[in-house]
C-alpha cells in the first residue's frame, strides 16, 4: 500500500503509524458529558467501502494525515494533513 | 545426447554421482545430456518421474541443492543452472531413487485415492495428531531443510519505475523497446537466466534473422538506454496494491547473496509472461521420458541436447506438428507424430497417426513404448521420449491477485485475464491469447505505446517482420482407456480421483481443488489446473464457463521466507541504539541489558563480587551515603518551542506547566484520552517559549506522536512545534549527599545550594562545553542530571565516574536505578502499565480541573475513581528473608490463591540494603485504606507464597527533606 503524503509524496505504508478512524479529530468539549465522550473514545464504523483513517508519517515528516481509502478494492483516493481538515 | 559440441563444461553431482555440465545451463538439460531421465519421486505414490518442463512451472524435477546448512530444498531443477562443484540432490526417495521402498504406495494406490485420509484415519480422534499425521508426513513429502541455521546472505531492495515490462519474450522486449526508445523510465524483468522468451527456444526468424540474433540486437539497445534497467533470473512473484510487485532475483557469483526479494513500484505495469503447455491425460502419462512438447523443443533448438534417441510426438494442436518438424530438423528421430484431430493434413518423411490417441505407455524408470490407437488401427512404437501438447494456457497468474476472474475463449480453448484486474497493468503477447510472433511482437509495441503516450512520452512503433503462423486447437482432456491418467503430477491426482470428487458431490471446481488437493503443491497448479476443471466439467456435463475456474495467489513461484525477511534477522530485527558510556561500561565488566533497542549497564562488579546484588547494594550505598553516577540518556527529551509551547504542555499534561518560571522543573503526567495514565516525566522551563520535556525510555515514541498529534490535529490553533532531541544529548544523574561536591569538579562556574535549589535548571559550562544542569532526582536523593552534546558524552562520564570513585563512590547501573526507586515509591512503566490512572496512583491531585487537557474528561468516570479499584501501595515483607516477586498476586492473609479471590497484584520488587528487608510495590483494590495489614503474596510461576505488609509506597525519607538539601 502506497499513501501520498501530502508533503513527501507516494510513499511505502511502512514508513507510516497506523491510529484508526478520523473521527479522533473531532473531540467533544470537556464538558460534553459521558455519551459524547463513550461516543469519540469507543465507537467506531467498519465499513466496507469508502473509510477515512488517520496515518501518521513517523519515518518521514511527521504530519498527521487524513486517508481516504477504500477498504473493499484497497484504492487510496487521496491524502489530506490533518491540520487542514481540523482546522 | 548433445547435438552440438557443448563447448567448456563443469563438472557437478547428482545424488553424488559426477554429471558434465555447460555452465549456467539447466541442471535438468545436463541431467538429460547425460541420458538421466529419472529425477525424482512423485509426492504420494513415490512414482518414478523425469523432467516435464523447462522452466519454473516444473512440478516433478524437484531436488535439493547444496548440503549442510545451506541445503535448500525443493529447488526447481530447470531453474538451477549449472556451475562447477554444485551439488544437487534428488528428494522423496530411500534409499535411492532408483529403488525406493515406499513405491510399495504406487500398489496400494487404489486405496490411497482422494479423501482417503479423511475417511481413514477418523478414529480415534487423538490418534490423528499423534501416529496418523507424523507417519503420513513422513511418508509423503518434499525436500527437507537441515535444522542448521543459514549463514549465506540475501538481500531485499526497492525499485521505482514508470514501467515494468513482466517477461521478456517478443511481446515484452517490443514493449520495453518502445517505452524504453520513447524515453519511459522502465523495468524488464524475466525469469530466465537470459531474456527472450520462446525466441530462443524456436526455429524461426525475426527481422531477417534467427530470432536470438534479433533478440540479441534489442537487448544491445535496450542496455544502450539510461532509462532502462534490465533485471534477468527475476520473478515477478504477485502483484500488490497501487502498483506494487513483489520480484524474486535469483543471484549468481560467488561474494554475492543468494536471492534478493525486490519491492518495484511502477506507475503501469505490462503482463508479457507467456503461455504455459499443458499436458493430456492419458494412461501412465507420467513416465520420466514423457515431457510437454515445447519444452522438448527447448532443450533442442537452445541448449543443444536430446531428451531422447526416438521421439513420439502427441497432441491436439497445430503447435505440436512444430516439435516434430525442429527435431527432425535437428536430426533427432521422430518415431511418430500422433494428433488427436481426424481432419489434420500433414506431409511429413515420419510416420503420422491422425485421429490418434496413446493408450498406453511402458518402462518403469523411463518410457520404452507407448500403444497408439489411430484412425488406421493399433500400434505399438519403441520410443524414449515422448512429447505431449493439450494446448497452451495464457500464462495469467499475476492477474488474479487483487481477486480478477479469467475468461474462458473457446477459440483457443483457454482462460484470457480478465481487463483491468489489476490497476495499471496491460496485458500483452500469448498471455493475451495471442499466440504467433508476429501478432505478439505487434500486440507488445501497442500496448507499450499506449502506456507512454498515457505518460506524456511521444512513442514511434517499428515492428519487425516475423511468422504469423494460425493456432487451431480441438480440445482433448482425457483420452479414452484404462489405467490411471495424471493431471496433477506433484500432487499425484489422477482423473479418477477428480471423478470420485464429482461422484462424492464435490463439484464446485474449489471442492475438487481441496478434496483431491489438485493445484496445492507448490507449482500451484500451474500445468493442472486447466486440464483438471477441464475433466471435471465434462465428468459432471456442464461447460467450462459454467465451471469455473480457481484463481492464483502469491507468490507465482515460492518464496524462501529468508529472501522475503532478508535484513529482518538479529540485529536487522532489533538494532542496537548505545549510550555514549557503552564502551566504558563494557570495559567496566558491566552487563548490559536491553531496554527496548537500548542497551544500558546491569551493575558495575568489583573483583571480589560473588553475586549481581553485592555489586547493586554498593551501588545503593553510593548513592545514599555518597555519590554514584548513572548515564540516564535513555530518556526520551523533547523540545517543545513556540510562543504556545506552555499552551500546549498545559493540554498534554494533567497539571499545569503555564505557570513554569524560567530555570524551574516541573514533574508531570500524561494521560491517554480514555483517562488512563500514558507516561510521566518533567518538563524544564529554558526560556519562555522554551521547554525541554523527558519521557520515560519505553513510551519515547508514543509521546512523541501523541504530542505530534495533539499539536496537529486537537489544538492546530496552538503555535508550538516539537522535536524529538534524544540522541541529541547525552544526559547523566549525579546523585548522593556529595553530588555538589563532584560536580563542583567538572563545573566551569561553581554551583550552590542557593543558586541551585531543588527543581532548578540552566545552562553550565562543562571544559567550556555549553551543557545544562537538571536539579531533579530520582532516588530521593539530592541529585542532578547534567546533559551535553552528545559527542562529549563519553568524556563526561568518564570524568564522572573517575570523580566519584576518588569520593568514595562510582557508577551505578540498572538495578541500584531500580532499588533506589523503589524505596521512594517512584513510579515506571512497571506502575505504568497501560491499565492504571492517575487516582490509582495516588496522584488524582495533580489532574487539574481549573484546565482541559488530554484524558481528563474521561479520568472523571466514576468507574475509575472507585476506591475499590486496585490502587498503588508499598508491600514490606514480613516473613524473614523470605522476598517478594513482580508479577505475584495478592490475596487476604486466610484466602485460598485462587482467581476468586484475587486482590491485586505486586509490579516492582527488590532488596533494600537500605532497609535491609524485601520491598515492593503493587496494586491492591482499596489499597490506601489497608496501610497496616498483612496480606498474602502468591507467585505460582516461582512457586514464591508469603505474607506481606501493607504499606505507604514511599519507605525512605517520606517528608522528601533529603531531595531538597
Amino acid at each position: 500500500m502506497r499513501i501520498n503524503c501530502p508533503h513527501c509524496g507516494q510513499r511505502d505504508r511502512r514508513e507510516f503509524y497506523y491510529m484508526g478512524d478520523a473521527v479522533a479529530i473531532t473531540r467533544p468539549a470537556a464538558d460534553a458529558g459521558p455519551d459524547a465522550w463513550d461516543d469519540y473514545l469507543h465507537n467506531r464504523d467498519n465499513p466496507a467501502g469508502d473509510t477515512r483513517d488517520l496515518w501518521y508519517h513517523e519515518a518521514g515528516c511527521g504530519a498527521w494525515i487524513v486517508v481516504a481509502r477504500n477498504t473493499l478494492s484497497h484504492a487510496v483516493h487521496g491524502a489530506t494533513l490533518a491540520q487542514k481538515a481540523a482546522s | 545426447m548433445r547435438l552440438r559440441n557443448p563447448g567448456q563444461t563443469v563438472t557437478f553431482t547428482f545424488d553424488g554421482k559426477p554429471v558434465q555440465g555447460v555452465p549456467g545451463e539447466p541442471v535438468t538439460a545436463a541431467l538429460l545430456a547425460s541420458g538421466i531421465r529419472l529425477m525424482g519421486r512423485s509426492f504420494k505414490y513415490h512414482r518414478p518421474r523425469g523432467v516435464l518442463t523447462a522452466g519454473s512451472e516444473e512440478p516433478n524435477a524437484l531436488v535439493t541443492v547444496g548440503r549442510g546448512a545451506a541445503q535448500d530444498p525443493n529447488r526447481r531443477a530447470t531453474m538451477v543452472e549449472v556451475s562447477e562443484g554444485l551439488e544437487v540432490f534428488s528428494q522423496n526417495a530411500w534409499p535411492s531413487l532408483r529403488h525406493d521402498a515406499l513405491a510399495v504406495n504406487d500398489l496400494l494406490s487404489p486405496f490411497l485415492g482422494a479423501g482417503f485420509y479423511y475417511k481413514t484415519f477418523m478414529w480415534p480422534a487423538s490418534f490423528w495428531e499423534r501416529l496418523y499425521e507424523p507417519v503420513i508426513r513422513r511418508a509423503a513429502g518434499l525436500g527437507r531443510l537441515s535444522g542448521e541455521a543459514n549463514a549465506e546472505r540475501y538481500e531485499k531492495a526497492f525499485a521505482f519505475c514508470d514501467l515494468l515490462v513482466i517477461g521478456a519474450g517478443p511481446a515484452g522486449l517490443m514493449a520495453a523497446l518502445t517505452a524504453g526508445r520513447a524515453g519511459v523510465d522502465v523495468i524488464l524483468a524475466d525469469e530466465d537466466s537470459a531474456m527472450g522468451g520462446r525466441l530462443l527456444r524456436e526455429v524461426e526468424d525475426v527481422d531477417g534473422r534467427p530470432a536470438a540474433l534479433w533478440v540479441a540486437d534489442v537487448l544491445a539497445q535496450l542496455r544502450a538506454l539510461p532509462n532502462v534497467r534490465l533485471m534477468t533470473r527475476t520473478t515477478v512473484t504477485g502483484a500488490y496494491d497501487q502498483g506494487t510487485y513483489g520480484a524474486l532475483e535469483r543471484i549468481v557469483g560467488a561474494d554475492a547473496p543468494v536471492e534478493c526479494f525486490w519491492r518495484i513500484v511502477a506507475k503501469r505495469s505490462v503482463l508479457c509472461a507467456g503461455a504455459l503447455e499443458r499436458p493430456i491425460a492419458f494412461p501412465d502419462n507420467d513416465r520420466p521420458g514423457i515431457m510437454l512438447a515445447g519444452a522438448v523443443r527447448a532443450y533442442v533448438t537452445r541448449w543443444g541436447v536430446a531428451p531422447g534417441r526416438s521421439v513420439t510426438v502427441f497432441g491436439n494442436n497445430d503447435d505440436a506438428h512444430r516439435t516434430a518438424r525442429d527435431l527432425a530438423a535437428a536430426g533427432i528421430k521422430i518415431a511418430g507424430l500422433i494428433d488427436a484431430r481426424a481432419d489434420v493434413q500433414v506431409t511429413a518423411d515420419y510416420p503420422v497417426y491422425t485421429g490418434g490417441s496413446v493408450t498406453t505407455t511402458t518402462g518403469r524408470l523411463g518410457l520404452t513404448s507407448i500403444t497408439v490407437t489411430h484412425q488406421g488401427g493399433t500400434r505399438v512404437i519403441q520410443t524414449d521420449c515422448l512429447a505431449i501438447s493439450g494446448g497452451w494456457n495464457p500464462s495469467l497468474h499475476l492477474t488474479c491477485h487483487m481477486n480478477g476472474r479469467p475468461q474462458w475463449r473457446e477459440d483457443i480453448a483457454a482462460f484470457v485475464p480478465s481487463p483491468d484486474a489489476i490497476p495499471g497493468m496491460a496485458v500483452a503477447g500469448a498471455c493475451h491469447g495471442v499466440f504467433d510472433t508476429a501478432a505478439c511482437l505487434r500486440d507488445g509495441a501497442a500496448v507499450a505505446a499506449e502506456i507512454a503516450r498515457g505518460l506524456g512520452f511521444t512513442p514511434e512503433v517499428t515492428l519487425p517482420m516475423a511468422e504469423a503462423r494460425a493456432y487451431a486447437i480441438a480440445p482433448l482432456w482425457e483420452t479414452p482407456g484404462k489405467g490411471r491418467k495424471w493431471v496433477d503430477f506433484q500432487n499425484d491426482v489422477t482423473t479418477k480421483d477428480i471423478a470420485l470428487s464429482a461422484q462424492e458431490n464435490m463439484r464446485s471446481v474449489e471442492h475438487m481443488k481441496r478434496y483431491t488437493t489438485q493445484g496445492m503443491a507448490p507449482d500451484q497448479g500451474k500445468s493442472s489446473n486447466v486440464l483438471a476443471l477441464a475433466v471435471l466439467a465434462d465428468l459432471t456435463g456442464r461447460g467450462i464457463p459454467e465451471t469455473g475456474t480457481t484463481t492464483f495467489r502469491p507468490p507465482f513461484v515460492p518464496v524462501s521466507i529468508a529472501a522475503m525477511g532478508a535484513g529482518g534477522q538479529g540485529k536487522g530485527f532489533a538494532p542496537s541504539r548505545l549510550m555514549t558510556s557503552h564502551h566504558a561500561s563494557v570495559a567496566a565488566r558491566a552487563p548490559m541489558i536491553e531496554a527496548g533497542l537500548w542497551y544500558r549497564p546491569s551493575y558495575f562488579p568489583l573483583e571480589g563480587d560473588v553475586s549481581w546484588r553485592q555489586s547493586c547494594d554498593r551501588e545503593v550505598n553510593y548513592v545514599r551515603n555518597v555519590v554514584g553516577v548513572c548515564d540516564v540518556s535513555t530518556l526520551g527529551k523533547i523540545d517543545v518551542q513556540g510562543p504556545d509551547a506552555a499552551a500546549l504542555l498545559d493540554f498534554v499534561y494533567t497539571n499545569r506547566m503555564s505557570t513554569l518560571k524560567v530555570g524551574r522543573v516541573r514533574y508531570g503526567l500524561m494521560l491517554r484520552e480514555d483517562g488512563f495514565v500514558m507516561d510521566d516525566g518533567t518538563a524544564a522551563c529554558l526560556a519562555p517559549d522554551h521547554f525541554v520535556i523527558t519521557t520515560t525510555t519505553a513510551a519515547a515514541g508514543q509521546v512523541m506522536r501523541h504530542l505530534e498529534f495533539a499539536g496537529q490535529v486537537l489544538r492546530p490553533d496552538l503555535d508550538a512545534r516539537i522535536v524529538s532531541v534524544t540522541d541529541h544529548w547525552a544526559q547523566f544523574a549525579v546523585a548522593g549527599p556529595r553530588a555538589q561536591v563532584l560536580l563542583n569538579t567538572v563545573l566551569d562556574d561553581q554551583i550552590t545550594d542557593e543558586d541551585w535549589p531543588f527543581m532548578a535548571c540552566g545552562a553550565v559550562g562543562i571544559g567550556g562545553v555549553a551543557g545544562r544542569l537538571f536539579r531533579i532526582s530520582f532516588s530521593g536523593e539530592t541529585a542532578y542530571e547534567i546533559a551535553v552534546p552528545a559527542r562529549y558524552g563519553e568524556s563526561l562520564f568518564r570524568q564522572l565516574v573517575a570523580q566519584a570513585r576518588t569520593l568514595g563512590g562510582g557508577p551505578y547501573g540498572l538495578e541500584a536505578l531500580n532499588v533506589l526507586r523503589i524505596e521512594k515509591g517512584l513510579l515506571t512503566h512497571a506502575e505504568l502499565h497501560g491499565r492504571t490512572t492517575a487516582y490509582d496512583l495516588g496522584l488524582a491531585g495533580m489532574v487539574s480541573t481549573a484546565k482541559d487537557c488530554v484524558g481528563q474528561a474521561a479520568s472523571r468516570r466514576p468507574g475509575l475513581l472507585d476506591p475499590a479499584r486496585e490502587r498503588l501501595v508499598g508491600l514490606r515483607a514480613v516473613e524473614e528473608g523470605r522476598r517478594l516477586t513482580a508479577g505475584a498476586h495478592l490475596f487476604a492473609k486466610d484466602a485460598k490463591a485462587v482467581t476468586a479471590n484475587d486482590q491485586g497484584y505486586v509490579t516492582s520488587a527488590c532488596y533494600s540494603p537500605t532497609l535491609d528487608c524485601y520491598l515492593g510495590l503493587g496494586f491492591l483494590k482499596n489499597g490506601p485504606e489497608r496501610y497496616g495489614e498483612v496480606i498474602r503474596m502468591v507467585d505460582h510461576l516461582r512457586g514464591v507464597d508469603t505474607l506481606a505488609e501493607v504499606c505507604h509506597p514511599v519507605f525512605v525519607d517520606p517528608e522528601g527533606g533529603r531531595a531538597r538539601g
